[in-house]
């Protein structure tokens, strides 16, 4: 191998652990957007909105102090709140009026967050308080890895085992998986379906909010505006993965972190954003199911 | 008076902006949220032939000229964007177009020929009172004609029910895309009017949240009512304004009252002030 193409390489590795990092986010918050979707069949617009309310939460919490182990915690729970309410308040009332009606209500929700924090907290982003230990592995002298990143990746692969193993063998698991198949014949065998339904929202909107704390540690910087964008993305990636699949989204998550991190380093950088937009149009237009979904009846 | 000349014309432009995505939203029940995507490309184009391309003629032939070229090419987009997108249905439809609305906006972005992200300066002001309720005037004429013959029944038939629709032999894709490149060309027109009366644009003034503005209008005038979206717009283009007289801080929590409006109107009156009459329509027989 000639020395350009072994920095080649080493860039693309560099690259490669980029994205998977940045990809884990995408995939925690996708978990969420695909739960609520795979249940009440709601895009719901407002996801990005739990994340940035988790960030906060921890930007708060830990500057005034409090210990990490204190102040995660604190971080998902929080939004799982906020996100339980938004559900009774907006979502409830409208949930038999359709999907288009939801969405724009969600859209409602998301704005409303976004713009309520700008006026409480400030538009301008804050500097993040350093979270995990400062300490950066070198391999081969030419790709790091910080331990933020490796945090992150190895937490989300845990979340992700967790939901996996939450969905498949508990019994409120049963009754998610039951209403993804149909509510009414899930409420008609007494499943609790407003429980379940809020129940969905705040396992969502809690990682979420764990993301969100990820993203502050890893960029070290938040604002009111930031959920906008990783919800579209973490969007897609649900999308790409196949939405109202747990394993989907995580697939989706990182394969979007992995492209848009490549096209970060070895094309324009400033059309990350059009490419994932671009995936989202091509996988909508070619299997609409996603990478892992099965045929539905339902056309989208 | 500037500011009320000034403030008279971006309403008369968000009348446009809120009578075609009417035509496609709530007429043909297309739900799409990338009308800014349009908006920008008529903007960007109309001022491209200004600045660079324009022949010393009469400023407003010029600026007819611009408003064709801008709405030729914002329904060119729209026609290739309508093709793949208006296969997908309901949420699908609406991801997908704010997606290429993201898209045309990044892609100006990185445009360094019309400014990138600098904006695009030294536009003509050849936009008046005149030519831009003309243009008003002329889109609501065309939307209410359109609606009124075959083939808005058509187009309507789709949003009441497509399956229907196809079955009584409505190429239901076709007058999907017709209204799609219709609502899209006149959003064009309203870019370019748009562009030659701040005399500057900015990608930022094309983003995401304008086409959900745009859509708040027509949803709080009634989904599918011309008259609605008309009032829609003005009210949404008033309201900052007299927000603005209550205080700097009232001003400032104006998206925060947008949000909670279209939260409220979607709980309370779903259908909007007017529903899907018009103030001057002729009563349907029963």
């Amino acid at each position: 191998m000639s020395e350009n193409t072994l920095f080649l390489f080493y860039d693309f590795l560099q690259y490669l652990v980029n994205g998977l990092s940045q990809g884990s986010i995408y995939a925690l918050i996708a978990l969420g957007y695909t739960m609520v979707y795979g249940i009440l069949k709601l895009i719901n617009f407002a996801h990005g909105e739990f994340y940035m309310i988790g960030s906060f939460t921890g930007y708060f919490l830990i500057r005034s102090g409090m210990p990490i182990y204190f102040a995660l915690p604190l971080a998902m729970l929080i939004p799982g709140l906020v996100a339980v309410v938004v559900e009774l308040v907006a979502y409830r009332p409208i949930r038999h009026a359709g999907k288009i009606p939801a969405l724009i209500t969600a859209l409602g929700v998301s704005f409303f967050f976004q713009f309520f924090g700008q006026g409480i907290i400030g538009a301008d982003p804050k500097p993040y308080p350093s979270v995990f230990p400062n300490k950066t592995f070198d391999f081969a002298g030419a790709v790091s890895v910080t331990a933020t990143q490796l945090i992150i990746m190895g937490s989300t692969i845990f979340l992700m085992f967790f939901l996996w193993w939450f969905v498949k063998f508990t019994k409120i698991g049963k009754a998610m998986r039951a209403l993804s198949y149909s509510r009414e014949a899930s409420e008609l065998m007494g499943i609790d379906t407003n429980k379940i339904i809020s129940f969905t929202f705040f396992l969502g909107a809690s990682l979420a909010g764990f993301a969100g704390v990820m993203v502050g540690a890893y960029y070290n910087s938040v604002e009111p505006m930031m959920g906008l964008i990783p919800g579209l993305k973490a969007f897609i990636a649900a999308v790409l993965g196949g939405i109202g699949i747990i394993p989907g989204a995580f697939l989706g998550g990182i394969l979007l972190g992995v492209i848009e991190n490549l096209v970060v380093g070895f094309w324009i950088s400033t059309y990350r954003d059009v490419v994932a937009f671009a995936i989202l149009i091509l996988i909508l237009l070619i299997k609409p199911t996603g990478l892992l979904g099965k045929k539905s009846k339902e056309k989208v | 008076m500037d500011y009320f000349i000034h403030l008279a014309l971006i309403c008369g432009i968000f009348i446009i902006l809120s009578v075609s995505l009417n035509l496609i939203n709530g007429f043909a029940g297309q739900f799409s949220l990338g009308h800014a995507g349009f908006w920008a490309i008529g903007a960007y184009t109309g001022a491209a032939y200004s600045v660079f391309f324009a022949p010393p003629l009469p400023g407003f032939i010029n600026l007819f000229i611009s408003c064709l070229i801008g709405g030729t090419f914002a329904s060119l987009s729209g026609l290739i964007i309508g093709i793949p997108c208006l296969r997908l249905r309901g949420d699908y439809l609406a991801i997908a177009t704010l997606g290429f609305g993201e898209i045309i906006r990044l892609i100006i972005v990185n445009l360094d020929v019309v400014g990138g992200p600098r904006g695009f300066t030294n536009i003509p002001k050849l936009s008046n009172i005149f030519w831009v309720y003309g243009w008003a005037f002329l889109t609501i004429l065309f939307v209410a004609n359109l609606m009124r013959g075959s083939h808005g029944r058509a187009i309507i038939s789709i949003r009441e029910d497509e399956i229907a629709a196809e079955s009584l032999g409505i190429n239901t894709f076709k007058y999907k895309l017709l209204a799609f490149v219709i609502g899209s060309g006149f959003a064009g027109v309203a870019g370019a009017l748009f562009a030659h009366s701040e005399q500057f644009i900015h990608p930022h003034n094309f983003s995401f949240l304008w086409s959900v503005i745009i859509l708040l209008m027509i949803i709080l005038g009634g989904l599918g009512s011309i008259s609605g979206a008309v009032v829609g717009a003005i009210i949404l283009t008033l309201l900052p304004e007299m927000l603005r007289f209550m205080g700097e801080t009232v001003a400032q929590w104006r998206m925060v009252i947008y949000s909670l409006l279209l939260i409220v109107l979607m709980l309370i009156k779903p259908t909007g002030i007017f529903g899907k009459h018009e103030i001057f329509g002729r009563r349907k027989k029963a």
